[in-house]
């Protein structure tokens, strides 16, 4: 039910809450609308957005002249003015594409070739030498490859964190558990039945990731691609392993995936993933053992000495897919925008995203003049952590070194955590090492009031 | 603010067995003695654990976890030791050095001796490449006792016990303490880890012991649904709402592997000589960190014990460090061994027996220098072996 004070009509309405939601959420807000996001689950970023390989990409291999590269670079270059406003992390470590045989090394420069045409002309082609030489912990068995400076990590979770609390400050309204059942346009606007009670709106944005294609079906009637779910698994190294790697390691792609990366994490970890894997289920990604130790086997190959390494979890995600390598972005007559099959690039495209529907939109708004700007609490490891200042009270989670004031913040203010898989990635509790064999009684006792006692990942 | 000064004579890492006897023993001695805690209270593991037989050895009394952690509490602080709970170390620096964390920030305190007493911890579910999904209620014992018997919670009803080493039946009594009926205890070897006559107690309380069993995958989305079992070519699924995985103990090692001094990749713990010296001879290291993993009183003990070679070394009477010796153990079947290093000439060792571990069941004669016995044991038992006056490499023929 609304609570009180709050708008019962609403300009633009946007279906799902990870991180492209947000992300247009937050535009359409500074933008003057008045704003209702709705998400089925107990928290944001609970579907797609809550596993991925955390990387910023610059497009550099991203398909010549797509909607899917023009997004990449524009929520690229938004995500860069932004951040430090929002106190959000970027590590510019850049990235390599690694050849580890004549025939990966024999397409090295076509790929350079199309990062230049991608407008992302700072690659540079490295010999084996200066590979080892900037990255001492490669196999020796490297061939060839090239650099993309500015290829980047952030915090998958405090972006899309900060671009929904910036729509909150400014007077989004966000409903949670709250599934979208069917609606009726009638020319001028729409009646959404939700899980939660009927919702006016005069536009409705879909970007309901995994469920792109259900969501047209159920107010349009019709839908234009359909969702494949692609698994992808990760194992994730101790923080001790993140000194064997600079640079995001990169494969050589090819033509259905990115390939298996190495990177550290903006957490100080250092992770190896995805595989691609399709599937038919929208909602378990699981974990198969074979392939979390063939995924730690491969890690080992690219940097031998993670042999020696401990694993400190492991995750599976996944990308909503279609049979389509393009976006699924479509303006439909209904006042209804649907975009879909974003597949692993919106993390880094989200902003752009957001602005490319907004334009699309073509209405005249009257954008906030003043907008209110959130500082996100900063997790990332090379930075001034909340555990090195005065007045925490106290480390509460030890392998993460998240803090009782850290904790007690995420589970209040306009965005608080309504679970503790939302305040896991609000805080990094508990995700550490140990897994919770040391804190899990202490955060029980924190949150109990506060958090439904399920929803544990 | 914390009351931790910026100087010291001994600091103490870990509120354990171990770290609290040694404080005990070393305020005795006089020393300016200071012990930090990272939780609110100290005693370690056994302060969440209400139901095993705790202090015989150090109280000549029988009494539960939570009263032995407190009898320690009172023993060290009634010594003259200073307690800081609610400080966390944050960097092992050189030469004692220590950095740490607490309410008040960040502090740097210079000590003439550091006593790591870290323990052990179980290795959760995802090092061991468990399948499926990652609901909640996968939990390890540690996080369940902490649950059970400091916060009074029953987070499962018919939960399946995975591992079957002592610490997997103290999971199943806690499971049975707070309500709950473990509807399995599930172990991969074709016997059980710990001493078979422990296992008696779960079954005869309606808990199966299935051996040669792995769990497969774990389902369910928010909460666990059920568990896939894999028995050779059988495979079958098992409801249940909790999965408690036990065991597998390793050292909490964090600290030490970010820092310079040497770690064992066998023990996971600090390379340490017979006096419990690690690499860098101002830190000192007794417990559960210098191996998985042993019982309170014997960690209680050690903690004594090395507490007695900082007492010597402030003294400047433990030998040089820079003449020690390796031990080696070359032998595939040996997983572990405990000291790595002998520093010669020696009177008094902390340690008093090289402790070995087995990586799978072995009979055979042991020789070392002037030295030999036999030998019949199996993994996760207690093996030890006569000091050496020096170094040496432990040799191992099995008897086919």
């Amino acid at each position: 039910m609304p609570e009180s004070g709050q708008p019962t009509s609403f300009d633009v309405t946007v279906i799902g809450a990870g991180v492209v939601g947000c992300a247009i959420a937050r535009k359409y807000t500074l933008l003057g609308a008045r704003v209702l996001l709705l998400e089925k689950a107990a928290d944001a970023l609970d579907g797609a957005s809550k596993a991925n390989s955390a990387i910023l990409h610059t497009g550099f291999d991203a398909p010549v002249g797509s909607i899917e590269l023009a997004c990449i670079q524009e929520g690229y270059r938004q995500y860069e003015e932004i951040h430090a406003k929002m106190n959000l992390p970027l590590d510019r470590c850049g990235a390599m594409v690694l050849a580890w045989t004549p025939e990966q090394e024999a397409r090295l420069p076509d790929l350079m070739a199309q990062a230049r045409t991608n407008g992302v002309d700072d690659v540079a082609s490295l010999t084996r030498e200066q590979i080892l030489a900037r990255e001492p912990n490669l196999s020796q068995a490297v061939r060839a490859g090239f650099v993309v400076p500015r290829e980047a990590l952030i915090d998958p979770w405090s972006a899309p964190h900060g671009y929904l609390t910036q729509a909150l400050i400014n007077g989004a309204t966000f409903r949670r558990n709250t599934e979208v059942l069917s609606g009726v346009f009638d020319g001028q606007g729409w009646v959404l039945d939700t899980s939660t009670g009927p919702v006016q709106t005069t536009r409705v944005i879909n970007a309901a990731g995994l469920y792109g294609d259900i969501v047209d079906q159920r107010l349009i009637g019709r839908a234009d691609f359909d969702i494949r779910p692609r698994k992808g698994q990760f194992v994730v190294f101790d923080k001790t392993a993140a000194r064997l790697a600079r640079h995001i390691l990169l494969p050589v792609p090819t033509a259905t995936t990115k390939g298996i990366v190495v990177c550290r994490t903006i957490w100080g970890n250092l992770l190896v993933g995805p595989t691609a894997e399709e599937q038919q289920d929208r909602v378990n990604a699981d974990l198969v053992p074979e392939t979390l130790e063939m995924l730690r086997d491969k890690a080992a190959e690219i940097l031998p000495a993670l042999a020696d390494e401990e694993v400190t979890t492991t995750y599976a995600g996944l990308r909503p897919a279609c049979g389509d390598k393009e976006y699924q972005i479509r303006r439909h007559p209904e006042n209804m925008i649907t975009v879909g099959a974003i597949r692993s690039t919106g993390l880094s495209a989200a902003l752009g995203i957001a602005e490319y529907i907004a334009r699309m939109d073509e209405t005249p708004w009257t954008p906030i003049p003043e907008p209110e700007w959130p500082a996100m609490p900063m997790l990332a490891e090379d930075q001034t952590r909340d555990w090195q200042t005065a007045g925490n009270g106290g480390i509460l989670c030890h392998c993460e070194r998240v803090t009782r004031r850290e904790v007690a913040a995420a589970m209040s203010g306009p965005n608080a955590a309504k679970s503790l898989a939302g305040l896991k990635r609000r805080t990094r509790v508990t995700m550490g090492r140990c897994q919770g064999f040391y804190c899990s009684g202490a955060l029980q006792e924190m949150t109990a009031t506060c958090l439904k006692p399920e929803d544990a990942e | 603010m914390t009351n931790l000064p910026d100087t010291c004579d001994v600091l103490i890492v870990g509120g354990g067995p171990a770290g609290l006897a040694a404080a005990a023993r070393l305020a005795e001695a006089g020393l300016d003695v200071h012990l930090v805690e990272r939780e609110p209270v100290a005693g370690g593991i056994p302060r969440h654990c209400g139901h095993s037989p705790y202090g015989w050895r150090e109280f000549r009394r029988v009494m539960g976890g939570q009263a032995y952690a407190k009898r320690l509490i009172a023993r060290a602080k009634a010594c003259g030791a200073q307690l800081h709970t609610g400080v966390t170390v944050t960097d092992l620096g050189r030469r004692g050095q220590v950095t740490v964390s607490s309410d008040s920030g960040l502090q740097s305190v210079q000590a003439r001796a550091v006593l790591l007493a870290t323990g052990a911890r179980e290795t959760p579910r995802a090092p061991r490449f468990i399948g499926g999904t990652k609901p909640g209620g996968v939990m390890n014992t540690g996080a369940l006792q902490s649950l059970v018997y400091l916060n009074r919670e029953r987070p499962f009803r018919r939960p399946v016990v995975l591992g079957s080493e002592l610490v997997s039946v103290s999971a199943a009594l806690t499971c049975r303490h707070a309500g709950a009926q473990p509807l399995a205890m599930i172990e991969a070897n074709d016997r059980p880890t710990t001493w078979r006559a422990a296992t008696w107690l779960p079954r005869v309380l309606g808990t199966p012991l299935l051996l040669s069993t792995q769990i497969e995958a774990i389902h369910g989305r928010s909460w666990v649904e059920g568990v896939t079992l894999v028995n050779g070519q059988r495979r079958w699924d098992m409801d249940c709402d909790g999965v408690v995985v036990t065991g597998a103990f390793r050292p909490e090692n964090a600290l030490l592997r970010a820092s310079a001094i040497d770690v064992d990749p066998r023990t996971r713990g600090p390379v340490v000589d017979q006096y419990g010296r690690c690499s860098d001879p101002a830190y000192f290291a007794a417990g559960n960190l210098l191996r998985p993993v042993e019982t309170a009183p014997w960690c209680w003990n050690e903690g004594r014990m090395v507490a007695g070679a900082i007492i010597t070394a402030l003294a400047g009477g433990l030998p040089d460090p820079d003449l020690s010796e390796p031990v080696s153990a070359g032998h595939s079947g040996i997983s572990w061994h405990l000291p790595q290093r002998i520093s010669p000439n020696f009177s008094s060792p902390a340690l008093e027996n090289v402790q070995i571990g087995l990586a799978r069941p072995m009979t055979g004669t042991v020789r070392y220098g002037q030295a030999s016995g036999n030998l019949r044991s199996r993994p996760a038992r207690r093996i030890l072996l006569p000091l050496p006056d020096g170094g040496v490499d432990l040799q191992f023929e099995e008897t086919p």
